[in-house]
């Protein structure tokens, strides 16, 4: 994903970041306007469409019957990939995930993961034969910066709107699946010296680093993911990790709510 | 189901989707059994006799392959890595040559063997990732707009793996690519951190890492604490985030003086067959 | 450049340099200070820190006399390998016989190896080369001993005090690229004992006292 930008866009945007401001006129550390619609999709068992400023993500949560992992028998299985499809921007190939979308879709898990989001043993029928098998597809639709928080809110809320369907199974009724914790990631883009929460495309293009905090409801950190070339230090982390405990409330608050 | 009984040993560890497609585990390579083996004793002090603030043994070899334009060998605890540096040198295919700047490919491998349960070979989606964040972390110090329309391609391969491979391929890669006189803007130094049985500690080996409460893998700058590789996972509060983060970038101020001394070493040896 | 080196010298990648010094060859100013941005040995001139690298690949100036092989014969060119992440271009005019349009591999095939002069090198790198000059010709016979294009100062020598042993005491015929690339022609057993010498050279380019060692490593492979 290597769009050119010019230098002259690129000088304005650091311009601005210098003394504050940014190209959509928001606060350094305020987010665009976001919208979670849950149950968007009928053949998944759960389903979000998000919209982050103009990042369009569709994720979609599949439910299926599956041998658990040898080593983990008694566990449900959870799996996440994300597709980054050539209509979503003029920059994505068709083709298997590129590395691009191999950690984007592995930043999600890990804040779902490590989170504890889901009980796995709680989604085990038979232990070491027969265990549900969860897979969290993010779609992305219009690339327009900031895949991964809008990926982490639709895989949440996918979460939240998913239906077990046991009595398609013969297992029984339908049920919710239980979400223990709703995790958050807020991601902020370094850009000159300043640091932007919730970059936009241009922004991203011009970032000398990237960094994702995965929060949970006590504030505490479950991921963190420093990504792109370019460096942060120890006192901007800190700055980060003050905006991002801010914003994760909020955006929480969209996700449950809805 | 029985066909796929008999499968089942071969496809450990993988899953197949609806497609057909083999897939990976998306947790790092050990399993998440329930614990049954205690981290530290009454004195905190762990399984190979480490205090919580100690670094495990490193060694490190520079030059140590004859092709590659720069090279090291690097052993850390169970960890047994090489990195190797081909570059600057013709972009191919031609199509992704850059006329600013030198691109940067870092490639992470883990050989087959180099894990209790045998790792198919050839990318995963974890050193698909791993490959990226350590490329990013070294594309933050070198000089690439100093060499236009080449390519600089760093090779780390895990031979052998006991938790912190990406920590001692990177620490590897700095060596590598200083011994192939790329031009960087200091040594890259990176050790992981973690939180084991309610502990922050230092470098933490397999068990401590499949059994542990969090891992923080760091990579820096030392001349000037950039913080140029950072990731997490696991349940740390802030404070113990930034305990974490600190004993870790502490940590790679030690590192780079290991680095610094392997790279001497090689210019000091030369001397030292003489009759 | 000083031809014989202590080890104390040796700097490494963001090793800091003295205060009050200027930034030279490899090395970057950050803050107000200097660092080295390359594996090297350091020495000053006119107030400027350079640094003198001991490892990496070749990169073309203008002027450089090089060793290059060509690689493809084109209807009125030549690619040629110099060593370096950038190929070079030896165009038709640029050779002292006349060729005819497509008629390049008469003069040069691919594989062949020719002494030639870097002409032009534009801000993307791409280089010319030059086979119009002095002894610039085609090379047959012989040896080309690959070192490291770092190296190739003190294989010189100062005033060519190394080589000139060189040469003297195996009676071979020598030229060395500023690519690393060094042609020895002579009897098999003294090109054999130039190349074993020049190998020591590369390996201890960065000590001092290395003349000497070098006549005495000499003397001893014609003693035995």
């Amino acid at each position: 994903m290597n769009d050119i930008i010019s230098e002259v866009k690129e000088g304005y945007i650091v311009e601005l970041a210098k003394g504050g401001k940014r190209e959509d006129g928001r606060a350094l550390d305020q987010y665009r306007d976001v919208s979670i619609h849950k149950g968007v999709i009928a053949t998944a068992e759960g389903s979000a469409k998000v919209e982050l400023g103009n990042t369009v993500v569709m994720v979609g949560v599949k439910v299926s019957l599956g041998e658990p992992f040898a080593d983990t028998p008694d566990r449900g299985v959870l799996t996440t990939n994300a597709e980054l499809v050539p209509l979503a921007s003029p920059t994505f190939e068709s083709g298997p995930p590129n590395n691009v979308a191999v950690e984007l879709a592995r930043v999600v898990d890990r804040g779902i993961r490590e989170g504890k989001v889901l009980d796995l043993k709680k989604l085990c029928m038979t232990p070491g034969e027969e265990v549900w098998v969860l897979f969290i597809d993010v779609h992305v639709l219009n690339y327009d910066g900031n895949l991964i928080d809008a990926s982490a809110l639709g895989a949440m809320s996918a979460l939240y709107d998913a239906v077990i369907p046991a009595s398609k199974f013969d297992k029984g009724e339908d049920f919710n699946l239980e979400i223990n914790n709703c995790m958050v990631t807020c991601t902020s883009a370094k850009v000159g010296n300043a640091i932007l929460l919730d970059p936009s495309l241009d922004e991203e293009k011009v970032a000398r680093g990237r960094i994702t905090i995965g929060l949970d409801e006590n504030d505490d950190i479950r991921s963190v993911q420093k990504g792109l070339t370019g460096a942060f230090s120890l006192d901007e982390v800190k700055q980060v990790l003050g905006t991002s405990k801010k914003s994760a409330r909020n955006l929480r608050k969209m996700v449950m709510g809805v | 189901m029985g066909l796929l009984k008999e499968l089942r040993p071969i496809l450990r560890g993988f899953m197949i989707n609806k497609e057909g497609d083999i897939m990976s585990k998306e947790d790092d390579i050990v399993s998440t059994e329930e614990k049954t083996v205690r981290l530290l004793d009454d004195n905190l002090k762990r399984m190979d006799g480490r205090k919580l603030d100690e670094l495990g043994d490193i060694r490190i070899e520079a030059g140590a392959l004859g092709r590659a334009d720069g090279s090291c060998y690097l052993e850390w605890r169970g960890n047994k890595v090489y990195a190797a540096v081909y570059g600057p040198r013709e972009v191919h295919p031609r199509h992704l040559q850059d006329p600013t700047r030198g691109i940067l490919r870092c490639r992470y491998n883990m050989a087959a063997f180099s894990v209790g349960d045998r790792k198919r070979p050839g990318p995963d989606r974890r050193s698909v990732e791993l490959s990226k964040v350590m490329g990013e972390a070294i594309g933050s110090v070198v000089f690439t707009r100093q060499f236009p329309r080449t390519s600089v391609d760093v090779f780390v391969e895990v031979v052998q793996a006991d938790a912190g491979t990406r920590c001692a391929g990177l620490t590897a890669a700095s060596v590598a690519l200083a011994d192939a006189g790329i031009p960087m803007r200091g040594l890259i130094a990176s050790c992981a951190a973690g939180k084991i049985e309610g502990h922050i500690a230092l470098d933490l080996r397999n068990e401590e890492d499949n059994f542990g409460d969090a891992d923080l893998p760091v990579a820096i700058m030392p001349r000037t604490d950039e913080i140029l590789l950072l990731q997490m996972d696991g349940h740390l509060t802030e404070e113990e985030f930034f305990q974490a983060l600190d004993m870790a970038m502490k940590a790679c101020h030690e590192i780079e003086q290991i680095e610094k001394q392997a790279l001497l070493k090689k210019y000091k040896e030369a001397l030292g067959g003489e009759e | 450049m000083n031809a014989e080196i202590d080890v104390r010298e040796i700097v490494l990648p963001g090793d800091l340099q003295d205060p009050g010094l200027k930034p030279g060859d490899w090395t970057y100013e950050e803050n107000g200070k200097v660092y080295a941005t390359r594996v090297g040995v350091k020495s000053v001139k006119s107030g400027y820190v350079n640094i003198t690298p001991l490892e990496g690949r070749y990169i073309p100036k203008v002027g450089d006399r090089v060793i290059g092989v060509i690689t493809e014969a084109m209807p009125s060119s030549w690619l040629v390998d110099i060593n370096s992440p950038y190929p070079a271009l030896l165009h038709v005019n640029e050779i002292e016989k006349k060729v005819e349009f497509g008629n390049t591999a008469s003069f040069l095939n691919a594989g062949d190896s020719a002494l030639m002069e870097v002409s032009s090198v534009d801000e993307v790198r791409k280089v010319q080369v030059s086979m119009r000059g002095e002894g610039l010709r085609r090379m047959d016979g012989g040896q080309v001993v690959e070192a490291s294009p770092t190296r190739v100062p003190r294989i010189i020598g100062r005033k060519g005090s190394m080589i000139s042993i060189l040469k003297e005491t195996t009676n071979c015929r020598i030229f060395i690229g500023q690519n690393g690339r060094i042609w020895v022609d002579g009897e098999d057993e003294d090109i054999a004992k130039a190349t074993l010498t020049i190998k020591k050279i590369e390996a201890e380019a960065h000590t001092i006292g290395l003349t000497e060692r070098v006549k005495t490593y000499l003397k001893g492979l014609y003693d035995k």
